[in-house]
């Protein structure tokens, strides 16, 4: 079974710990994921706030490489997975909307050919990560790999919005409002899964920067929720909600006089800590709200990633770069050169 | 190019929304039930309840449609669309509205067509997001003053190698770039981007 892989634009940066465990974890379970050539951004929730036609286009070219690239597959149509729940939705609606209405597939593949495109609708079945993660590489594959199960940690399982809706036959494959995968997932790391009632409640996608008070006065209800679960960390599967969960946290706590230290996790950092893989591999350490508390539960020191401002100058040496940043990400592309 | 040009009748919005948005045609099978304000998170920030927004949209009340803020206070979270027991797409329908009001010019509110258009504009350039550029650019054009908050968080973003300095770039922009003019010649030949006649954008 050939996977092709669709990072998207977060797991380049803002999300790369997601992309780094991602890969990790894959390695570890044999899930040969091949990273489409050329994609490009999905549109997320903006581009179709302006354009319809360009915005399906823009989906289109990424479905038309993708297909090109993985071929009819054998018998099956190929995998196409995303990481991120908003590409993942994007890819799958495109491709449905191409199926279910003519016209669209005629302005799509219009406009695909004026770059020598074109996209055949059901070509490939678009799938989130963790989808293929529980249902084809499966529980008991994942469980055979947990060398060090997280047994004292009090996980949060957060689907969020879009990986389980809006409902797309044959993309979707969880309930939209009570789903599981997740929490079986969690389950078979050993985690001692909490029964999150606001699983599938929204993180505020983009109102973080459009409306800062209705985002976070829907970030804490998440986080009272968690908290009120004693829950010691949120699992994400989606980079939206990390952003949003971790990076914003602080500005919560300051908007409702709250002090929640909720570390947000994606899955795959975790299933990356139960199967012994060292924590530095799995993009940990980079949270703004830090997991050291949580996860020194399970054993498991956090890497120190951040350096405070000040340190890194002091550190320079004459004649070296002045910038800490592209020092830093040439010892990571060293990094990934030799593993 | 020559294209057909779409007739400067009148459209009435509600049957421009349906024609806009894949499985559009079910809004006109709307039931007013409610169900989809009910389930709405940012519900109580909007000015009417979806099920309102869809009884003027009905009513032919297109001008007071097109001036609600309810579309852009829509998350995109498909909780109402997933509830709807007439399966009306309604957040692709917000979607559809959104477009509209900024083609009428009467998303005049809301800082949220800027936020996408500065997104775009990346998308467009390099073929992939650029978030630093994305933050800067708009929030310094968009009352940076209130927004000195951020920096402590673009600051922590940065040190923690989670903000790249320079975008990325596709290799295949000029491909990209050919792609989407084309589909947006399309969707001026389909009369999209015509402002409704009626409608003046406010001064």
């Amino acid at each position: 079974m050939r996977y092709g892989y669709y990072p998207g634009c977060s797991l380049e940066r803002s999300s790369a710990p997601y992309d780094v465990s991602t890969r990790a974890v894959a390695d570890r379970l044999g899930l040969m994921l091949e990273e489409i050539d050329d994609w490009n951004c999905c549109g997320a929730t903006e581009y179709v706030t302006l354009h319809k036609t360009a915005a399906y286009a823009l989906v289109g070219r990424n479905l038309a490489l993708a297909q090109a690239q993985l071929g009819r597959g054998d018998g099956r149509a190929p995998s196409l997975v995303a990481p991120c729940s908003a590409c993942f939705l994007n890819l799958g609606k495109v491709d449905h909307a191409m199926a279910e209405h003519p016209e669209v597939e005629r302005a799509v593949n219009g406009s695909l050919g004026a770059g020598g495109l074109r996209y055949d609708p059901g070509a490939l079945a678009v799938r989130h990560l963790l989808e293929v993660i529980v249902n084809d590489v499966g529980l008991g594959k994942v469980c055979g790999q947990v060398k060090a199960p997280l047994q004292a940690l009090r996980v949060a399982p957060y689907y969020g919005c879009l990986l389980t809706r809006p409902e797309i036959p044959g993309h979707t494959h969880d309930d939209p409002e009570q789903p599981t995968s997740l929490d079986e997932l969690l389950k078979a790391l050993g985690c001692e899964v909490v029964d999150f009632p606001l699983k599938t409640h929204c993180c505020g996608g983009h109102m973080t920067q459009i409306s800062a008070a209705t985002a976070y006065s829907l970030l804490y209800r998440l986080l009272r929720s968690a908290h009120e679960y004693r829950a010691d960390v949120i699992a994400v599967a989606c980079p939206m909600c990390q952003l949003n969960l971790d990076a914003y946290q602080g500005a919560v706590n300051k908007e409702y006089g709250t002090d929640f230290q909720l570390p947000v996790l994606y899955f795959t950092q975790l299933m990356g800590l139960a199967f012994g893989l060292p924590a530095e591999e799995l993009g940990l350490g980079r949270e703004f709200v830090s997991p050291e508390a949580a996860l020194a539960k399970v054993g498991v020191a956090t890497p120190r990633v951040a350096e405070p401002a000040a340190k890194p100058a002091a550190k320079r040496k004459k004649g070296e770069q002045a910038l800490p940043m592209p020092v830093k990400r040439a010892a990571r592309k060293r990094q990934r050169a030799t593993s | 190019m020559n294209h057909p040009r779409a007739s400067t009748a009148p459209v009435r919005l509600l049957e421009r929304v349906a024609a806009d948005t894949p499985g559009g045609e079910r809004l006109k099978l709307c039931l007013q039930c409610g169900t989809c304000g009910g389930s709405c998170p940012s519900g109580p920030d909007m000015d009417q309840t979806p099920r309102a927004l869809f009884a003027l949209l009905m009513d032919g009340d297109d001008q007071a449609v097109l001036r609600s803020n309810a579309p852009w206070y829509c998350v995109s979270c498909y909780h109402c669309t997933v509830r709807c027991p007439q399966a009306i797409p309604i957040t692709d329908v917000m979607y559809a509205l959104r477009r509209a009001s900024v083609r009428a010019g009467l998303a005049d509110d809301t800082d949220a067509p800027d936020f996408s258009e500065t997104f775009i504009g990346y998308v467009e350039k390099y073929g992939r997001s650029f978030e630093l550029g994305l933050a800067t650019r708009y929030h310094l054009t968009h009352s940076p003053l209130q927004k000195i908050g951020h920096g402590p968080m673009a600051l922590g973003m940065m040190f923690k190698d989670r903000l790249g300095l320079r975008p990325a770039r596709i290799k295949g922009l000029s491909q990209l770039k050919a792609i989407l003019a084309k589909a947006k010649h399309m969707e001026e030949a389909q009369g999209a981007l015509r402002i409704l006649p009626g409608l003046q954008p406010r001064t």
